[in-house]
């Protein structure tokens, strides 16, 4: 293979992306060498089994992806604004608007909640750790190279550009042959390994090391959303790993599963996708759910209101968000019944979404509401959620779908759900638990303007897609008509506006770092729930006695009854799991070994693979045992993090 | 729960860590459920789409899969043995049968072997038609299920070996056996809804 086939070229963007990268990973390899830094980066980071750095690690990388998304957005905006104009090529806007449907999907939105899933459910039910640390470690792994592996693509070999839904036979090898087909492939396979694994071990973490007394129905409401989105991952990613498997299998190796050649079925590909795809759209905005919940009753001081009814309603939720796939291609043909029985099972899921939406109004009727950052995004969710809802609605009618399917309407719908409902989730969440992460807040001021730009440039640029939708303007063009401008060009002002606000909010990371004052308590916002009652910086082992749990906000029980989670009496020697290196160089040998697949080096991935089991095998033989922490070591941690004197 | 109640659990339960892990690898089987359904929804779906290859009743052979049948819930059995005697204490009894296990394990995979390339050798290939890619797949995927358990059971027998029988080598036969049983299981359903129906059809 010649050079140029390998690094892709001609492009001026993609030389300066290649320029970026190439700076920006230069700069990072000099500060780590200048500041000596490297064993540093190694034994804290890159080997720790503990949950609330690896969920650290998921949500640095997310908002990295949520950058790479962004831009992939900002240069398709561009495009977009005005019509004859020719920012980007037909070829380079398909690249873009697949990666960044992909990139915002799988490597931003569920790693920045699974991030907060890891540092928030294992101190909500006052575990120690997760069931399975070194699994986690794993899962963190590979989710980490499967998004390097696919955000290599745009410099190496080539971006995939079949859409992020990657259907046959477009995405087949006879219609996009080389190696963009198969980092999409590889990539989220790699990626979905580690998210199954998490699915699993959050869910074992969840069922059996809660806090003594702590019952299913005392759980808080983001470990129940959590629970249950456990629940999805485990029987939709199965399909989504047979699915990418058999479409790899079809390229690299000739298989006929979704081919024109070969009585191959193509509609199977948009079968198994969506019977994944669906679910997993639950899977993301569930946990937004859970953490709207915990933020809309810490700040209205009240208890959530009608908390059965949310659990039962997330539950039905899950259950129904199986049963719903074919209204992806209503317009496949499949005929008027079927059609309508997937429009039906569609409108019920807005049954127990309604349910969820009075139980937030009850929580806030008649309480008194602090206007705390974090709850402004909650506030903010609950309308702009409503219209992505609504619009949902009006597309499950299969008769109306086919006016709307794959028109802009389409696109202003998921943007409404996923910005409103996932996006501001992730940013609520972030700012309400930074400071049990960080042991500081982040600055209300700027966290405010960073809300505001991004909710208005929000509005500005996805309400106009709507109008622009019924205008006849169908997704995935790259050129527009003169009729279409003036919507266009507003809704572009929106992303930009959008942007901003990101910039802002990253900067407000920085600006809290350097001045923000250290939070003392552990308790900076009057919580409710368990993760309240533990110091910050939280300590390694989280809990140094565990708290007796009898009823929902046990937290708020604690504080009644002046309970701690530090009774010097009833201290005990406790139990951890040691670092380790093997996770990290596992996965490391599984990228190489997709990356040979990619580019359909057979011999080059069956020896990485082969190396990826020796590794597993090591593993099998190794009998760490982990080692305990002393009471003495205990109640230095304990007195120093609390603010105690020493006796 | 009280330390009375954990020391007359088998011992493979008496850790925390035992438990956990066990509890971790039936959600597991579960997730490895969905998968397999996947796989038999495509065939399904596939079914008869042979283009011009070799229809499944032309080459599919009673006697061959009842063999690799019989192996197969045979070795399950087998297996069920070794817990046995892993629960008595018995190591060399448990590692007996699991050799045991593992030579039918081993007769499986060479009929199997055999069977996909006498196929290959009448013209149905995994690339022949959606038929046949859909069969090899799902029946290939279970075999590499089989092999990686005989990997694994080979580990564990090294491990025994070495440290005899303690809470944790308990806890590791005792979910390769969960394994064992589920391919098991698997298998069944390609029997019938495979080789059964295909030969009828
Ligand atoms: C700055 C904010 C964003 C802007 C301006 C933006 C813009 C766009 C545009 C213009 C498209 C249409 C591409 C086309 O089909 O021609 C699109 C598609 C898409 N976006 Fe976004 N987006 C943003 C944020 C997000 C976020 C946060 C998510 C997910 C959580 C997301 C998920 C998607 C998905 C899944 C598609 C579909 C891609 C496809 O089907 O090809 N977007 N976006
Ligand atoms: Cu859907």
């Amino acid at each position: 293979m010649k050079l140029d086939e390998f690094f892709v070229t001609g492009e001026p963007l993609i030389y300066g992306g290649m320029v970026a990268i190439v700076l920006v990973t230069s700069a990072i390899i000099f500060i780590l060498t200048y500041f000596k830094k490297w064993k540093w980066l190694w034994q804290e980071w890159l080997t720790t089994v503990d949950h609330k750095k690896i969920g650290i690690m998921y949500i640095l990388s997310a908002l990295a992806m949520l950058f790479r998304g962004g831009m992939d957005a900002l240069m398709m905006r561009a495009q977009l604004a005005v019509p004859n104009w020719n920012f980007l090529n037909a070829q380079h806007y398909n690249e873009i608007f697949t990666t960044h449907g992909t990139v915002m999907i799988i490597f931003m939105a569920m790693p920045f909640l699974i991030g907060l899933m890891n540092i928030v459910v294992p101190l909500q039910i006052g575990a120690r750790d997760f069931a399975f640390p070194f699994v986690n470690a794993i899962s963190f792994w590979s989710f980490f190279f499967g998004a390097m592996l696919f955000n290599i693509s745009f410099v190496i070999g080539g971006s995939p550009d079949a859409g992020w839904t990657s259907y046959t036979p477009l995405a087949g090898a006879a219609m996009s042959p080389g190696p963009g087909e198969n980092f999409y492939l590889l990539g989220l396979q790699l990626a979905g390994i580690g998210t199954l694994a998490t699915g699993i071990n959050l869910m074992v973490t969840i069922l059996k090391m809660r806090a003594p007394g702590m019952k299913m129905f005392q759980m808080p409401i983001f470990t129940w959303s959590s629970l249950i989105t456990c629940f999805i991952i485990i029987f939709a990613f199965p399909i989504l790993t047979i699915a990418l498997a058999l479409l790899t299998i079809d390229r690299i190796f000739g298989s006929q599963f979704f081919t024109l050649t070969g009585e191959g079925l193509p509609m199977m590909w948009a079968n198994l996708f969506w019977m994944w795809g669906h679910p997993e759209v639950y899977i993301v905005i569930l946990p937004a759910f859970g953490i709207f919940s915990e933020v809309i009753s810490t700040f209205a001081h009240k208890r959530l209101f009608g908390y059965n009814a949310m659990v039962w309603s997330i539950i039905i939720i899950a259950g129904l968000s199986f049963l719903v796939w074919v209204h992806h291609f209503f317009t496949m043909g499949a005929g008027a019944f079927v059609n309508s029985v997937f429009s039906v099972s569609t409108m019920l899921i807005a049954v127990p979404t309604g349910v969820k939406i009075f139980n937030w109004l009850g929580t806030l009727y008649k309480s008194k509401i602090e206007f705390s950052t974090a709850m402004l995004w909650a506030l903010a969710f609950v309308p702009s959620f409503v219209i992505g809802g609504v619009t949902g609605v009006m597309l499950g009618m299969a008769s109306a779908d086919y006016q709307f399917h794959n028109s802009y309407f389409l696109i202003a719908h998921f943007h409404y759900v996923l910005i409103a409902g996932t996006v501001f989730a992730c940013f609520a969440g972030l700012t309400y638990w930074y400071p049990k992460m960080f042991g500081l807040k982040l600055n209300e001021r700027l966290g405010k303007w960073a809300f505001w730009f991004f909710l208005i440039g929000f509005h500005v640029c996805f309400l106009p897609q709507y109008f622009i939708g019924w205008d006849g303007m169908p997704r995935r063009i790259f050129y527009i008509m003169p009729e279409w401008f003036t919507l266009n060009f507003i809704s572009t002002i929106g992303a930009f506006g959008m942007g901003i606000g990101f910039a802002i909010f990253i900067y407000n990371v920085y600006y809290s770092y350097r001045y923000s004052p250290r939070e003392e308590t552990g308790d900076a916002w009057g919580g409710r729930t368990l993760e309240w009652a533990t110091p910050t910086p939280v300590p390694p082992y989280n809990f140094a006695t565990l708290p007796e749990v009898h009823q929902l906000d046990a937290f708020m029980e604690m504080k009644e009854k002046g309970e701690t989670t530090f009774e010097e009496k009833k201290l005990q020697p406790i139990h951890m799991p040691n670092n380790s290196g093997k996770p990290f160089i596992m996965m490391l040998i599984l990228f190489f070994a997709s990356f040979a697949l990619v580019f359909e080096w057979i011999p080059l991935a069956a020896i990485f693979l082969a190396g990826g089991f020796i590794m597993m095998i090591i593993r099998s033989f190794d009998y760490d045992e982990g080692y305990h922490i002393s009471v003495a070591e205990i109640k230095r941690l304990e007195r120093e993090r609390r603010g105690l004197d020493h006796e | 729960m009280s330390e009375q109640h954990v020391e007359s659990r088998p011992l493979e339960y008496q850790s925390e860590q035992g438990r956990l892990n066990i509890l971790g690898f039936w959600i597991f089987l579960a997730a490895e459920l969905a998968l397999f359904a996947t796989l038999f929804a495509t065939y399904a779906v596939l079914f008869g789409r042979t283009a011009g290859a070799p229809e499944p009743g032309e080459l599919f052979e009673a006697k061959d899969t009842l063999i690799m049948t019989f192996l197969l819930l045979t070795s399950s059995f087998t297996c069920g043995i070794a817990i046995h005697e892993m629960r008595r204490g018995a190591r060399n009894s448990l590692m007996t049968w699991l050799v045991i296990t593992l030579i039918l394990g081993f007769c499986f995979l060479g009929f199997e072997v055999n069977e996909f390339a006498t196929y290959v050798q009448e013209g149905a290939t995994l690339q022949s038609s959606a038929f046949w890619s859909g069969f090899f797949i799902l029946a290939g995927t279970h075999g590499l299920h089989v092999t990686l358990g005989t990997v694994w059971m080979i580990c564990l027998l090294i491990q025994l070996g070495q440290r005899g029988i303690t809470k944790i080598t308990s806890r590791k036969v005792f979910i390769i056996g969960l394994y064992w049983h589920f391919l098991d299981v698997v298998w069944i359903f390609i029997f019938t809804s495979v080789y059964l129906i295909g030969m009828v059809m």
